[in-house]
């Protein structure tokens, strides 16, 4: 029993994390019908920011996440949108699933050439000591990280409900012909949308990065279990992608404990087939229609 | 027009016959594995730029066929029956793949193919009593017909380049049928096709079977020119490469994966001088072009053709009519 609840804590962390990458997916296929192959590319690229920042300019570690989350967000939101994304939204889903593809290899590459091939130690902000909770022992990693994902989700959440531009956002991702009627300037959100996902991606790359390491092929794994996370839960919901996330961190703990090693990451992959055939909206998701 | 069209054809296919006398056995190996992906591009170019239907499982049919060549000629069964077991077990699969694509579109398709995808791999390469696991399948025998052996790389170019043009007639065949038009009904517009009498369920179906069996063929022809075959020739990755030569080359024109292959294997070659960088140009390329001209390479060639001939101005109230 104390194993089974170390499994699920440590599972719910990670899987906190995987829905931070998620949301992000969701949130640009909502805004802009963007599939963004690159995300896990996004998350890993951050750690090495912060390296940058640590290592090469000799700052410390929160100055120098505040560092990569500027660079991030300027790079990886806005010149990424402006410079590869506009161009091709009117050619439909596949260009853009090729060039992130391909932008997805040559921040790899680019990680490996310049930075280093090994993987690379990456402070935590928390300490690696443990405590006992009902005969499991616990980090006090884990926790942060559960606790830091959750102050991310629900910040994320308040920003859509409640404030203006939060809501013109919803606006965009639902209707972006009467939302531009009604005065939204839907450039503009869809802009935020990819400012917003590149954060998500730093506060990822910063919570998994001390328990992964740092290093230039992380980003495919991660990538893929966004992509499951987001489609599990449900494509268009904010929640869905949570509920993905935190299922998805939960099976792979559990399957890499309880079954064989080998095939870990098939648990996952055989639920996601047999959610998109039973319910292809996804489980908290909302169906979308199909227009002629 | 016609008269031209087909010089070039024949051109083509002479500077196909004289090309490996230009080569060495590397440069012959390579344009092997030109045409054999070329096959294989082929198959995605049916279920995707005809029939619209996405899929990363193309490389998991090179395998499924691969692997089955593997072990019967291993066994001692001639290539030209194991070819056709390769080819119908992957037109099994892909017809019980294309199942989902009745009931989800577009994005969600990609991953339940990518799931697909990573579930083959972890069969090839855990299952060791069958595939050999990690360390593959080693000395794989090339096929003879008669007096006629395939062992020297030259001869088995020319064993390919066959191969590669039957598959390429019986191509153009399929989407010049009735059938090729339905699956071009079945992209453009789903609903329509089906009240127009086409069997969408059907075509669906048989765009998948038939692009798998495509894969089956290239994998089949892959296993005996390596001699050698294990399960990281078959990953995503190699999938995600077959759908960048349909899409580079441009998806939904009969030669656009021959070029787009052509491009994918032969542009390695050239960028060697740059080492290690040259991952990194080949991404800048594919991003750059996709950016720039998402149709495609061929579709560059259309744009700039078009720009130069006279054409039809459309009456602009017929624009609207255009779209239903």
């Amino acid at each position: 029993m104390s194993e089974f609840m170390q499994v699920l804590i440590s599972g719910l962390a990670t899987g906190s994390i995987y829905a931070l990458a998620a949301i992000g997916f969701t949130l640009l296929w909502q805004a802009s019908q963007t599939i963004n192959f690159a995300q896990g590319e996004f998350v890993m690229l951050q750690a090495f920011f912060v390296l940058i920042g640590m290592h090469v300019l000799g700052l410390a570690l929160l100055p120098a996440i505040a560092l990569a989350l500027v660079v991030s967000v300027v790079l990886l939101g806005m010149v990424f949108k402006r410079v590869i994304i506009q161009p091709m939204l009117p050619h439909g889903v596949l260009p853009i699933v090729m060039a992130t593809i391909g932008l997805a290899i040559l921040m790899r590459e680019m990680v490996k050439e310049f930075y280093s091939a090994e993987a690379q130690p990456f402070p935590s902000m928390f300490s690696e000591s443990t405590f006992n909770v009902l005969g499991a022992t616990v980090s006090y990693q884990d926790v942060g990280n559960l606790i830091v994902s959750a102050i991310a989700i629900v910040a994320l959440q308040l920003f859509l409900g409640r404030t203006r531009t939060g809501r013109c956002m919803q606006a965009t991702a639902q209707n972006p012909a009467v939302a531009e009627i009604l005065g939204v300037n839907i450039q503009r959100m869809v802009l935020y949308t990819f400012m917003i996902n590149a954060a998500l991606a730093t506060i990822a790359s910063v919570l998994i990065s001390p328990i992964y390491l740092a290093k230039f092929s992380i980003g495919e794994p991660i990538g893929l279990v966004a992509f499951l996370a987001a489609i599990v839960g449900g494509f268009n919901q904010v929640r869905g992608a949570l509920a993905g996330g935190l299922l998805i961190g939960v099976i792979d703990n559990m399957s890499a404990a309880y079954l064989s090693s080998e095939y870990r990451i098939a648990g996952p992959m055989i639920l996601l087939i047999v959610i998109i055939l039973l319910r292809p909206q996804g489980l908290l998701g909302t169906s979308e229609g199909r227009t002629v | 027009m016609a008269l031209w069209r087909n010089l070039a054809l024949v051109a083509g296919l002479v500077v196909l016959v004289l090309a490996p006398f230009t080569q060495a056995t590397y440069g012959t190996y390579v344009l092997c594995s030109w045409l054999i992906f070329a096959i294989a591009a082929m198959g995605l170019n049916l279920t995707l730029g005809y029939a619209g239907q996405i899929s990363l499982a193309q490389a998991s049919f090179m395998g499924i066929g691969a692997y089955t060549t593997a072990l019967m000629t291993m066994a001692g069964i001639h290539w030209i029956f194991s070819v056709f077991a390769g080819m119908g077990l992957c037109f099994v699969v892909g017809l019980v793949l294309g199942y989902p694509a009745l009931r989800v579109q577009h994005h969600f398709l990609a991953f339940i193919t990518l799931a697909f995808a990573t579930l083959a791999f972890l069969v090839m390469r855990n299952e060791d009593w069958l595939t050999g696991g990690v360390y593959g399948l080693v000395g794989i025998p090339r096929p003879d017909f008669g007096p006629i052996s395939t062992m020297s790389q030259r001869s088995y170019y020319y064993f390919t380049l066959v191969v590669f043009l039957f598959a390429f007639a019986g191509f153009r065949w399929i989407v010049r049928s009735p059938w090729g038009r339905a699956f071009k009904a079945l992209r453009e517009n789903p609903i329509r096709a089906n009240s127009l009498g086409v069997d969408t369920r059907l075509i669906t179906l048989l765009a998948f079977a038939i692009g798998a069996a495509y894969g089956g063929l290239s994998g089949s022809l892959m296993a005996p020119l390596v001699q050698y075959i294990d399960p990281m020739s078959f990953t995503l990755i190699i999938s995600l490469k077959i759908l960048l030569m349909v899409v580079v080359g441009g998806s939904g024109y009969l030669f656009g994966p021959l070029l787009g292959a052509g491009l994918v294997i032969m542009l390695p070659e050239f960028l060697r001088f740059a080492e290690s960088y040259y991952l990194m140009i080949y991404a800048g390329l594919v991003v750059i072009l996709m950016v720039y001209c998402p149709t495609g390479l061929i579709g560059l060639i259309d744009k700039t053709a078009a720009a130069f001939k006279a054409k039809r101005v459309a009456r602009g109230d017929l624009g609207q009519g255009a779209q239903l």
